[in-house]
């Protein structure tokens, strides 16, 4: 475009005014050299300017002035992130993501335990050499309007290190806690390969997204998950019981040992104070022991015959009387009438 | 007028032949003359504008940049006989412009020299490699932080590898680069972009990831009973534990009071056995007697003696 210059075949000009018609071809002509000297370098962008096809500089944000239809400016966002998704798409509709059987191609991949997971995932990157990105590397299907400066090759390099890195681990790891070391190592990975390709970009960030097993796989894991909870459970409800039932105990043995101890004190102090009150009365008793031992006789007759129920005094010679004694009605007669036969 | 024209005409041959006589070689791009067809010169490979014989020279454009080569997902058998589909991508770049144009005129014919050899050295080196060689790159050690004996039954998932993928691709490179050579093609890079089960395969896979779950699932199910039935036991065991130590101290702790208190009795008993009868027998008539009692006294007895003689 920039080398076209105009010519006229078979120009037949018309007969009423030259003049009028080269006038008209002047003022467009300078209105084409005006708008074609002057462009625009948004902040986040770099603009290169070919001269014929040669890169000649490079301008910073801004109004620039180039030589019209001799150069050319090619305009990179050189400090813009841009993203790539894996196995989803936000593209076209912004802020809600697209999963479907057309993007598991991109995220159904092999682990090292011969299975298979889903690994969903996005790269954010950005172009720091505009000239390798645009005249070192070719890209296919560059720059759609919808996905300006989209990279295939990132596309693949990216699809093949997941799954080199995937690969090396089992479907197990994948899905729980590889999670964070399969993203720092995809992402060194990466960055290694588009320095190795002098792909003029850099890898900002790895991030996986949702990452699960197959669809058809995804029950029996989620069994899985349940199963664990439900053996939890089953242990925790165990160990509720043994606690419900193990301190109770123990403070229950205390209980009986404290109170054998209890038992114990009493046991041998009453054994003291008895032997000391024995010693102390012996001691006494041994000085005079015939009319001690009498007093006592009597002093105990004197305090329990009141209280008996019955009292019957025999002659020492009414000898044959004991053994007719009828005691069961005698008994009955001293309960109602005490005096009868107390009085005898 | 009729001289007006004669200047036009001259001026369009003239143009004419300045815009035939020049051509801009872009960035990244490279250009061969031709003259008839025929080659003339070296390769063109410095950005700008150039100049060349009109009508009778012509300008081939070539890509000077890293290109890419994307493959078909080919269906294809590991050395264990499995049905894998392979795609892969490679990074090419024409080296020798002139042989490029001489042995595949354009990049048509190129892509498809590529898919030939690439994908025929792809399929040898898959068919004599067992799948875990494609899928894994090193002997890498299973990591996982689960405690329990989930990990060492799974660690033996991870097979050793001789090769690895890196190998297998150096190796696809290393013999399928002398045969791009003759196009003036360099080979650059190869990569696996996607390795998958073919759809019959994929289902006996699933089918397998699904029993294991299932296996790990009831062992994680017979687990929670085992443990649940240990700590059962365990309860009962301490229980009879604490129950019968605490018996066991409790009875000892009696005995050795008892003990005691029998060595004390005696000790102090034991100075005169028969008034301790005595005052222990009267103690026990004190309290032993209540108003049922009915008691028979002789005046043999000391008490009523002087009842007879006194």
């Amino acid at each position: 475009m920039s080398d076209q210059i105009f010519e006229f075949p078979n120009f037949k000009p018309p007969k009423m005014s030259m003049k009028l018609v080269l006038i008209g071809v002047a003022v467009l002509a300078g209105l084409a050299i005006v708008t074609g000297s002057f462009f625009q370098v948004q902040p986040e962008e770099e603009g290169l300017v070919l001269r014929l096809g040669r890169l000649v500089r490079t301008t910073s944000p801004g109004l620039n002035l180039k030589i019209p239809f001799v150069e050319r400016v090619i305009k990179v966002p050189v400090q813009r992130q841009l993203k790539q998704e894996f196995g989803f798409s936000t593209v076209e509709s912004p802020g809600r993501s697209r999963r479907g059987s057309q993007f598991l191609g991109e995220s159904l991949m092999l682990t090292g335990d011969l299975n298979v997971a889903v690994v969903e995932w996005i790269v954010q990157y950005r172009i720091v050499d505009p000239y390798r990105y645009l005249f070192m590397v070719r890209h296919l299907e560059e720059a759609s309007s919808s996905r300006p400066f989209y990279s295939s090759l990132l596309h693949d390099m990216n699809e093949a290190v997941m799954r080199e890195v995937v690969g090396d681990r089992t479907v197990t790891e994948v899905l729980t806690v590889g999670r964070q070391e399969i993203e720092s190592i995809v992402e060194q990975k990466l960055q290694a390969l588009s320095t190795q390709y002098e792909m003029g970009i850099t890898i900002d960030q790895v991030v996986l997204q949702n990452v699960t097993p197959p669809g058809p796989v995804k029950p029996s894991w989620d069994e899985v998950n349940q199963a664990e909870q439900q053996r939890d459970q089953l242990m925790n409800e165990a160990r509720a019981a043994y606690n419900k039932v193990i301190p109770r105990a123990q403070g229950e043995a205390l209980q009986a040992v404290l109170q054998a101890e209890g038992y114990s004190l009493n046991r041998v102090n009453s054994a003291e104070g008895d032997a000391a009150r024995f010693n102390l009365l012996y001691d006494a008793y041994r000085k005079a022991p015939e009319v001690t031992r009498r007093r006592m006789y009597l002093e105990t007759m004197q305090k329990v015959l009141p209280r008996l129920g019955g009292k019957l005094f025999l002659d020492e010679h009414a000898d044959g009387v004991m053994p007719l004694l009828p005691l069961g009605e005698l008994r009955k007669m001293l309960t109602t009438e005490p005096e009868g036969g107390a009085a005898q | 007028m009729r001289r007006e024209y004669v200047y036009l005409a001259v001026l369009a041959v003239m143009l004419f032949v300045t815009m035939d006589g020049t051509y801009v070689v872009e960035e990244g791009r490279q250009a061969i003359i031709t003259q008839f067809g025929d080659p003339k010169g070296d390769p063109v490979t410095d950005p700008g504008l150039h100049f060349k014989l009109p009508f009778v020279q012509k300008a081939n454009f070539f890509d000077k940049r890293f290109l890419q080569w994307d493959g078909d997902a080919d269906q294809m058998p590991t050395k264990d006989k499995r049905f894998i589909s392979v795609d892969t991508y490679a990074r090419w770049r024409i080296t020798d412009p002139l042989l490029f144009f001489q042995r595949l005129r354009d990049e048509r014919g190129a892509q498809s020299r590529l898919d030939g050899i690439l994908g025929g050295e792809t399929r040898n080196a898959i068919a004599r490699h067992d799948l875990v060689e494609v899928v894994r790159s090193s002997n890498r050690e299973e990591v996982t932080t689960s405690k329990d004996s989930e990990s060492e039954e799974e660690t033996s998932n991870l097979q050793q590898i001789t090769k690895g993928r890196k190998d297998i691709i150096r190796s696809i490179l290393e013999t399928a680069a002398p045969r791009v050579q003759d196009f003036g093609i360099e080979l650059i890079d190869l990569q696996f972009k996607r390795i998958n089960y073919v759809e019959e395969v994929q289902k006996d896979v699933f089918a397998r990831m699904i029993a294991e779950r299932k296996r790990i699932a009831a062992r994680y199910r017979s687990e929670g009973e085992g443990e649940a039935a240990r700590i059962r036991g365990e309860q009962e065991r301490e229980l009879q534990r604490i129950q019968s130590e605490a018996y066991r101290s409790s009875q000892m702790i009696r005995g050795e009071a008892d003990g005691k208190a029998t060595g004390i009795y005696a000790k102090s008993y034991n100075q005169d056995a028969a008034f301790y009868a005595f005052t222990k027998s009267m103690e026990t008539f004190e309290s032993g007697v209540d108003s049922s009692t009915t008691l028979v006294l002789t005046t043999k007895g000391d008490l009523l003696k002087y009842l007879v003689r006194p």
